[in-house]
């Protein structure tokens, strides 16, 4: 896996790359001396736990951290967008005029309504904010981030907020954008689960610094039944830190869930 | 009864985890078991609405239900001769002295004055409580140049001012104007002020993201979203600048409502006094449904929220 990395980086600059990046707050070091390069055109997932960092590294790359500039190497593109955990439009602009928030012109108005129909929008130009759905104003969110063209989409959580079944649609919505038009993607998540089937690569920040950097070599689209997936699964459980019990539990709740069904076929 | 609630509702949200799901079909199991005998009422209970614990809709015309009703009381106390007519003349009393100050033409006169004081007190104050709202609001010298500043206006009672204002501005049109101004611009000022400094930061962070410049930011972000907090001033400063000009027509003054008013308190005249009254209560009224009615339309996409 390392080798396929390595392949990357050697056909062209990474889009990213981060060189001893340090960044403390209040003398509590969050992120200390990472060293990273994302690819152009690969996506790739940052896992830890809440706290870990993932937010912060996101930031720093995405700009937003204006403290964390000088205190080590950080290059990134300037097509950059970010997509929040909340979908962060603005309730006074239609959707349309908050997909094209920032761009100008006649022809960026023809990459919103576009991008508006790729998430499954289209018809939805003139609703007001709140009459989306959670589901809905992430999709939009997801287009306002198309329309820049990005050469880097960060993704900070972005379906953390969701219900199950709107978040598995999402899952193939954004693979589906991204094989469409390839920028580089970093999501940050917590859900190991949402890591491993939309992601080549799959990082994991521990204690300020990459803990693990597993490349997730499976076809696309995948099942999370897969089990090959488990093995990587159970890899990344175990760099974050989750003890045997846990997983223990888990298949107790399968037992569970099984002696329940008895039951019911008893009554 | 109650175990038949708590099973309904905990099933519906299934989709969890594993480990819920378990407990929640043993448990509808075990309920439904229990409650087999009680099948009938089951029924029924399912079937009753549960009280609604909002106020419901809103009454046709709901806010001159009141008004209306005092009138009524009011004019039917009178006919029964409950009332002394000295103090509160009838309705139809107030009506008729209203038909004949309104012909012999005072009515008119007193009443473009009222409007011209407190219009161009109210124009003056609303600019420069936009204005330094704004250069408080956006940027930092302004903030602490003026905020303190206006704070400490606010401290002091605004019809405090009246006597070195006159000292000032001589007791002519001017220092009327000027303390309607001030009555005006404190509130605007104080509501758009901390608007725009309580703009969301999630927004100022989306607006960096997507290469906002700073004007364009303040245009489209900033702005827009101190909107609401504007108009709430807006309402304050338009009630402010009615207020203001009772107190101030008795100085001074040679026409207008308040000035007619305080005539008539030498004559006795309480009839002409509640004309005064009335027209008080309808200008404060029009011009406050005319502002509610801006701010639905600047504000429309709230709409949705409330409906």
């Amino acid at each position: 896996m390392a080798t396929h990395t390595e392949q990357l980086t050697t056909e062209a600059a990474p889009t990213v790359r981060l060189r001893g990046l340090t960044r403390s707050f209040d003398g509590r070091t969050v992120l200390d001396h990472v060293d990273l390069d994302l690819p152009a055109g690969q996506l790739t997932a940052l896992l830890g736990h809440s706290g870990s960092g993932k937010s912060t590294l996101l930031r720093a790359i995405a700009g937003l951290d204006h403290e964390v500039v000088g205190s080590g190497g950080l290059s990134a593109p300037d097509r950059v967008s970010v997509v929040f955990q909340d979908s962060r439009l603005l309730p006074w602009r239609r959707v349309l005029d908050n997909v094209l928030l920032g761009a100008d012109g006649k022809e960026a108005a023809e990459r919103g309504r576009a991008a508006l129909a790729e998430v499954g929008l289209a018809g939805r130009e003139r609703a007001w904010p709140n009459e989306l759905s959670g589901g809905e104003a992430q999709r939009a969110a997801l287009a306002r981030s198309l329309v820049r063209e990005p050469e880097l989409l960060l993704a900070d959580e972005p379906f953390g907020a969701l219900d199950a079944l709107t978040r598995i649609r999402m899952h193939g919505l954004l693979r589906e954008l991204w094989e469409r038009h390839r920028p580089s993607v970093l999501l940050v998540t917590h859900d190991v689960d949402e890591a491993i089937v939309l992601a080549d690569r799959v990082l994991v920040l521990d204690q300020g610094r990459i803990g693990l950097d597993l490349a997730i070599d499976r076809p696309h689209p995948r099942s999370y039944r897969d089990p090959l997936l488990g093995e990587y699964r159970e890899r990344l459980l175990a760099a974050l830190g989750v003890t045997e019990d846990h997983t223990e539990d888990h298949t107790e709740d399968h037992t569970d869930d099984k002696n329940d069904k008895d039951q019911e076929v008893h009554q | 009864m109650t175990t038949t609630t708590t099973t309904t509702t905990t099933s519906t949200s299934t989709s969890t985890s594993t480990s819920t799901t378990a407990t929640v079909v043993a448990g509808s199991a075990g309920a439904v078991e229990a409650l087999d005998g009680a099948e009938g009422s089951l029924a029924a209970r399912r079937t009753r609405r549960r009280r609604g614990l909002a106020p419901g809709k809103r009454l046709p015309a709901s806010r001159l239900t009141g008004p209306a009703l005092v009138v009524v009381v009011w004019a039917v106390a009178s006919a029964a001769g409950q009332l002394d007519p000295g103090a509160i003349p009838a309705p139809w009393t107030v009506l008729r002295t209203s038909g004949q100050l309104w012909s012999d033409g005072t009515l008119p006169t007193d009443i473009l004055t009222s409007l011209q004081r407190a219009g161009s007190g109210f124009a003056l104050g609303l600019t420069a409580g936009v204005a330094l709202a704004l250069t408080a609001g956006l940027s930092r010298i302004g903030e602490a140049l003026i905020d303190g500043t206006v704070q400490l206006n606010r401290a002091i009672p605004t019809l405090g001012l009246i006597p070195l204002f006159i000292l000032w501005l001589g007791i002519g049109e001017t220092f009327k104007i000027a303390i309607i101004a001030i009555v005006v611009y404190i509130p605007i000022y104080l509501n758009l002020y901390s608007a725009l400094s309580g703009i969301d930061h999630r927004f100022v962070e989306l607006a960096e993201v997507q290469g906002l410049s700073k004007l364009r930011f303040i245009r489209e972000i900033v702005i827009p979203g101190a909107l609401p907090g504007f108009f709430v001033g807006l309402r304050l400063g338009v009630t402010g600048s009615w207020l203001g000009l009772v107190v101030l027509e008795q100085i001074n003054a040679t026409s207008g409502l308040g000035y007619m008013m305080f005539q008539a308190q030498n004559y006795g005249r309480t009839d002409v006094i509640l004309v005064g009254l009335l027209i008080y209560g309808i200008f404060g009224l029009v011009s406050d449904s005319a502002v509610r009615l801006i701010e639905r339309r600047v504000l429309s996409w709230r709409r949705t929220l409330n409906s």
